[in-house]
């Protein structure tokens, strides 16, 4: 029977990356495509901590779990992490692997595809299943310019795939999960790399910025600082959290870490404002599943206008004061 | 101490356009040394003016087009450029790239103690050439790193910038690691630099001098391949323009479910 494999990412404060469940609501509908592949995770970490997850496991769709757990296994190591994960999988032989794309899926991931001479389809925002029972998984490419729809030759069939592009499923998918416990052969492995400190990011706008309801952007039209001051009192008016386009970022006037697009966050609000961004496709595709989108721009011509609901154009800096009044008032 | 610095050349892709017929226009498109690239080439060259009898050799796989981009690297103070180059490279993936360049590292060059790469490349935007490199050459990699700090000539401190936040490890050497980018100016060539990129020669190798067969590289060595490309279509297409403030914040309202109180 077939399987499709998940990685199970377990974050630095030792909870399950939600990525998990995204992509463990997709697997379950991809495997009825699969006649009903099953669908397993696959759990690296410290000795004890898998109990923790396993309702979660129970809940999510999941028939297997494969669980290496080991206390040299506490923080995520390229080294150990990729050298269990290919004994497991040379072991178990799953069809697919779905790697959630983040700092550490991207990491692991292509250590896992190289070492077993398969293919790795980067950052994906789309997965099915094409007629000839092949993973068909697609993702933006040349700046998200081009969509790219890629298939892998050989098996398994592996990608990494984009956090908040699916949704974790609305009920629970109960299965009778089947927990099954690999002893990891590590104890001969001299690491290369040693943890030395891990600081909690001190920003916590990128959690912020995951929860919010509204998020209010800029972009290189707000010119220069003052503009930005003028929408963070806007934000602030209508209790929206502030993000920035990666022109703003290059510019100087906002930090990295709220940068969305192709090279920063993805962002799923209920409405996202846009002030004085164009709209380039790299910008998008980091925006464009919000519920609602309003843009605001001084030219008409602006690609940011085919991308949202409702727009104004005009000066952001004449525009963002007076929202500001009407929603103080 | 010896450090390789793998470059890719990219398009500009802020430059690129579609044609009518919804494929992408490469003629006339810029190409650019891949931001990402060049502040593994400035990390590099912060370590060479650090420790002694530091040698900087860059190296690209791409067209012979690609050695002026080499030439570059050379003028703001790499040593050496190699260019590996050959028609049957063609449409190589990430995997076929990494173990091309491998090859390339394994058979014709001399050992490095640090292997640097740009974390993304802007145009495929994979991050999985640098970790295939490395996998091939078996050497531990560090990825999302922001600053490279405390080189002993056998270990170093990479402070990596990840998800939830800043951590710092230590690695021995040989490794490999992949750098963000940064937001200082990087080094820009000096007119002496320039001369002496003038009088470099780049070494070129192509498949055979690099001991790997057609089977092995370019697209007939790559697991994966595009079945379809499409230009991304937008889901939103009726925009409705607000004439004043008054009716975008009754919108605004609308669709944030702010309330009146």
């Amino acid at each position: 029977m077939s399987n499709i494999m998940l990685y199970a990412e377990v974050t630095k404060e030792n909870y399950l990356h939600t990525v998990l469940f995204e992509l463990a609501n997709k697997a379950v509908e991809l495997s009825k495509k699969l006649d009903n592949a099953s669908v397993s995770a696959l759990l690296i970490c410290k000795t004890g901590l898998a109990e923790n997850f396993k309702e979660a496991f129970i809940n999510s769709g999941f028939d297997y779990v494969y669980i290496a757990e080991n206390n040299r296994l506490t923080h995520y190591s390229t080294e150990l992490y990729s050298k269990i994960a290919v004994d497991i999988i040379n072991d178990v032989k799953p069809d697919i692997i779905l790697i959630g794309a983040t700092t550490q899926g991207r990491d692991l991931a292509p250590r896992i595809s190289s070492s077993l001479h398969t293919g790795l389809t980067a950052d994906c925002i789309g997965l099915d299943i094409n007629e000839q029972g092949k993973l068909a998984a697609t993702r933006p490419t040349f700046g998200g310019k081009l969509m790219a729809t890629i298939l892998c030759k050989t098996l398994p069939q592996m990608a990494t795939v984009r956090p908040k592009v699916f949704k974790p499923a609305a009920e629970n998918i109960i299965k009778d999960t089947k927990f099954i416990y690999i002893k990891p052969e590590i104890d001969n492995i001299e690491k290369k790399v040693d943890f030395i400190e891990f600081v909690k990011g001190l920003n916590t706008s990128i959690n912020e910025l995951d929860s919010a309801n509204i998020i209010v952007a800029g972009g290189k039209g707000l010119k220069n600082e003052a503009g930005f001051e003028l929408l963070k009192n806007f934000a602030e008016s209508i209790g929206a959290c502030v993000a920035a386009s990666r022109g703003a970022v290059d510019m100087g006037l906002a930090p990295a870490d709220i940068q969305i697009g192709q090279t920063g966050k993805t962002v799923t609000p209920k409405l996202y404002i846009a002030c004085g961004i164009s709209g380039a496709i790299q910008h998008i595709v980091g925006m464009q599943d919000s519920d609602k989108i309003i843009a605001i721009n001084i030219d008409e011509k602006a690609p940011i206008f085919q991308h949202c609901d409702c727009g104004i154009v005009g000066d952001a800096f004449d525009i963002l004061p007076k929202l500001t009044e009407i929603f103080l008032k | 101490m010896k450090i390789l610095v793998c470059i890719k050349q990219v398009p500009d892709t802020t430059d690129i356009k579609w044609t009518e017929n919804n494929t992408i226009q490469r003629e006339g498109v810029e190409s650019v040394i891949n931001p990402f690239d060049v502040y593994a080439i400035e990390e590099a060259l912060k370590l060479k003016n650090t420790i002694p009898d530091t040698e900087i050799t860059v190296l690209t796989m791409g067209p012979f087009q690609a050695e002026e981009m080499l030439k570059k690297a050379i003028a703001v103070g790499c040593d050496k450029g190699i260019l590996i180059s050959d028609k049957k490279f063609a449409g190589a993936d990430t995997y076929a790239t990494g173990k091309t360049i491998a090859a390339a590292i394994k058979n014709k060059l001399n050992d490095f103690d640090l292997i640097l790469c740009g974390q993304f490349a802007v145009d495929g935007d994979t991050a999985q050439t640098g970790p295939s490199i490395a996998n091939q050459l078996e050497i531990p990699q560090v990825t999302y790193v922001k600053e490279l700090n405390r080189c002993d000539g056998e270990c170093i401190y990479a402070v990596r910038e990840i998800e939830e936040g800043i951590e710092t490890v230590r690695v021995k050497f040989p490794a490999l690691i992949c750098v963000l980018k940064n937001n200082y100016e990087p080094t820009r060539a000096k007119i002496n630099g320039i001369i002496k990129a003038k009088n470099t020669k780049i070494t070129v190798y192509n498949m055979e001098d690099i001991g790997l067969s057609p089977e092995q590289t370019g697209i007939k060595g790559s697991p994966t391949f595009v079945s379809k490309a499409f230009r991304p279509q937008t889901t939103r297409d009726n925009c409705e323009f607000c004439n004043n403030c008054d009716t975008l914040a009754d919108k605004i309202k609308e669709f944030g479910g702010i309330s009146n109180e």
